[in-house]
């Protein structure tokens, strides 16, 4: 279980992007946070990866104060997170990346089966390396997987796991995150705009101006965002 | 042969105890063995020291291994070998050089190597540089390569320089005749104090020939690196040259890429990028689970395979 208290973030220019965040992330259960682009999802993502060190509130995961820990402790201790913006790596194959994500050498066979989970065909990647060559959808695919390698962690963050995913590997993809949330002990919060992801949450929060706006299980909170989209951006905006 | 050699023949050029095929090793400026094949015949030459490697059209994916090895300070090799592929044959050099040294004075190996290669033949050069021991004196490694490219023949040349050289300086000159395709792949390593300088002169003088030139580089704690290329495209011919450099702590890098197109056919490119390993790159590895000292080595070790 992950647990946000207050939590604040601010950039180095002292742009206040994170206004005290509260929200639960309970075990065996699909929560998603959407909101207006800019609203600061991504930045809640990369505080509660370590990669941003806010500047006040606490980030509880499993019962221990991770706030201070670095972005290796979290990982080692069952946090996993999939970039919104893939990273390139000249040198690194896609079967190296997964290698290192399952902390061992895999086979030809496993890099393949891991690829297959996002649509991917795994014989035509696992010795490419993982660079600018690839396309916007083949890096983003890979990126999911090496998250999806971790099968020790009891945590995973997706940072819109749609963008630029054809519709035929999103249905593979969806697949894969009903079957992480049918192990009660691990957690899943993915941030994303689409529908179809919505649709198989347990609950959605929505993030804008650094706060969250409304929390809830999804027959909650769904209704009233498919409702009054464009309505919604501007009454959240202003409130 | 002593076991220096031996155990730097294991590194650089796929030594198992024996060598299958035709096949000349050079230790400390001599002669440590020699054998020539059905298809490639190794003389020595009559005007200076080194050898002759001819490589005959019905080598077939044949393999000459030609390793040369300096085992002690105060030794200073200067070989001159000779390699005459004829027309259609398909070879894989493994060249490759080892210098150790324990003691003060330096220690040195300067190959001066020039292929003939014949039309349709097809060579795959492989070269591994080392430097080894503790000695104070500079291990130096100063290769000369020139190469005489016939009618669509192909070379590629791939050049590793490991660690431990003190100082290396090479020299890449290629003249390519109509069809010929050179590919050149370089990594290099250089930590400590040392030096490493890569000069490469390719001239494309027959239509429809072809460079692919790509240096990646990593330069950490003081040492100095410096890539020359000049691609001179003389006719209708396709030129690209690659040169990536990763710099840590003090390393310093200087890429003086050149392009001088002397026909309004001839296309040709460079791409060049200086830096230190992206922070994202860290970043992505370490929530992976690596420490950053762990991700850094990583990303040098893929950047460098
Ligand atoms: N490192 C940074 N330095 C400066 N500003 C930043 C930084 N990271 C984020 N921001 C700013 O913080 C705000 C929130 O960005 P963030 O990426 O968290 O939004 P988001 O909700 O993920 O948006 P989207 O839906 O477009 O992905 C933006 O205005 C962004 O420009
Ligand atoms: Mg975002």
């Amino acid at each position: 279980m992950l647990q946000l208290n207050d939590i604040r973030w601010t950039t180095e220019t002292g742009e206040k992007i994170l206004n005290g965040i509260d929200l639960t992330v309970p075990d065996g259960k699909l929560t998603v946070i959407t909101g207006p682009n800019g609203g600061g999802k991504t930045s809640l993502a990369k505080v509660i990866a370590g990669l941003y060190k806010p500047c006040g509130g606490q980030i509880i995961i499993d019962g221990n104060d991770v706030t201070d820990w670095s972005i290796t402790e979290r990982s080692k201790n069952g946090l996993a997170y999939a970039f919104q913006q893939p990273v390139r790596f000249k040198g690194l194959t896609v079967k190296d990346l997964l290698s290192i994500s399952a902390e061992r050498e895999l086979s030809g066979a496993e890099v393949c089966h891991m690829l297959s989970e996002v649509g991917l065909c795994g014989r035509d990647y696992i010795d490419r390396e993982a660079d600018a060559s690839l396309s916007g959808g083949e890096s983003k695919r890979i990126e999911i997987a090496t998250v999806l390698a971790r099968k020790d962690a009891k945590l995973l963050v997706f940072d819109e796991p749609e963008a630029g995913i054809d519709l035929w590997s999103f249905t593979s993809l969806i697949e894969a995150f009903e079957n992480i949330k049918k192990d009660s002990s691990r957690s899943l919060l993915i941030i994303s705009h689409q529908e179809r992801i919505m649709n198989i949450a347990d609950y959605i929060a929505v993030v804008a101006d650094g706060k969250v706006k409304t929390m809830g299980t999804r027959d909650e909170v769904f209704p009233s965002l498919m409702d009054k989209t464009s309505a919604t951006r501007c009454s959240l905006r202003n409130s | 042969m002593n076991s220096i050699t031996e155990q730097l023949l294991g590194v650089v050029s796929d030594w198992d105890g024996s060598y299958k095929g035709a096949f000349n090793i050079r230790e400390d400026g001599g002669c440590a063995g020699r054998q020539s094949s059905e298809n490639i015949k190794i003389e020595p030459k009559n005007d200076n020291p080194g050898i002759v490697i001819r490589i005959s059209s019905a080598a077939q994916q044949e393999t000459v291994y030609i390793p040369a090895c300096v085992t002690k300070a105060g030794v200073n090799d200067l070989v001159y070998n000779d390699f005459i592929v004829e027309d259609g044959a398909d070879v894989i050099i493994v060249a490759g050089c080892g210098v150790h040294s324990e003691g003060e004075e330096e220690a040195r190996h300067n190959g001066i190597h020039r292929f003939f290669i014949g039309k349709n033949a097809k060579v795959v050069y492989k070269e591994k540089h080392i430097g080894t021991g503790n000695g104070k004196g500079s291990k130096r490694i100063d290769p000369v390569t020139d190469v005489e490219m016939d009618e669509n023949s192909y070379m590629e040349m791939d050049t590793v320089q490991i660690g431990g050289v003190t100082s290396s300086n090479r020299l890449t000159s290629a003249k390519l005749g109509k069809g010929a395709k050179l590919v050149i792949k370089e990594r290099l390593m250089t930590d400590g104090d040392e030096t490493a300088k890569s000069d490469f002169k390719v001239e494309m003088n027959g239509d429809d020939s072809s460079i692919d030139l790509i240096s990646r580089s990593v330069a950490r704690g003081n040492s100095y690196q410096e890539f020359v290329s000049t691609i001179n495209g003389n006719c209708r011919c396709t030129g690209h040259s690659e040169c990536d450099a990763i710099i840590s702590e003090n390393g310093r890098v200087n890429a003086v890429p050149g392009l001088y197109a002397a026909n309004i056919d001839a296309s040709l490119i460079h791409e060049a990028a200086i830096g230190k390993i992206a922070g994202e790159q860290i970043t992505k590895l370490c929530t992976l689970g690596l420490t950053e000292e762990e991700a850094e080595r990583k990303i040098i070790d893929g950047f460098l395979k």
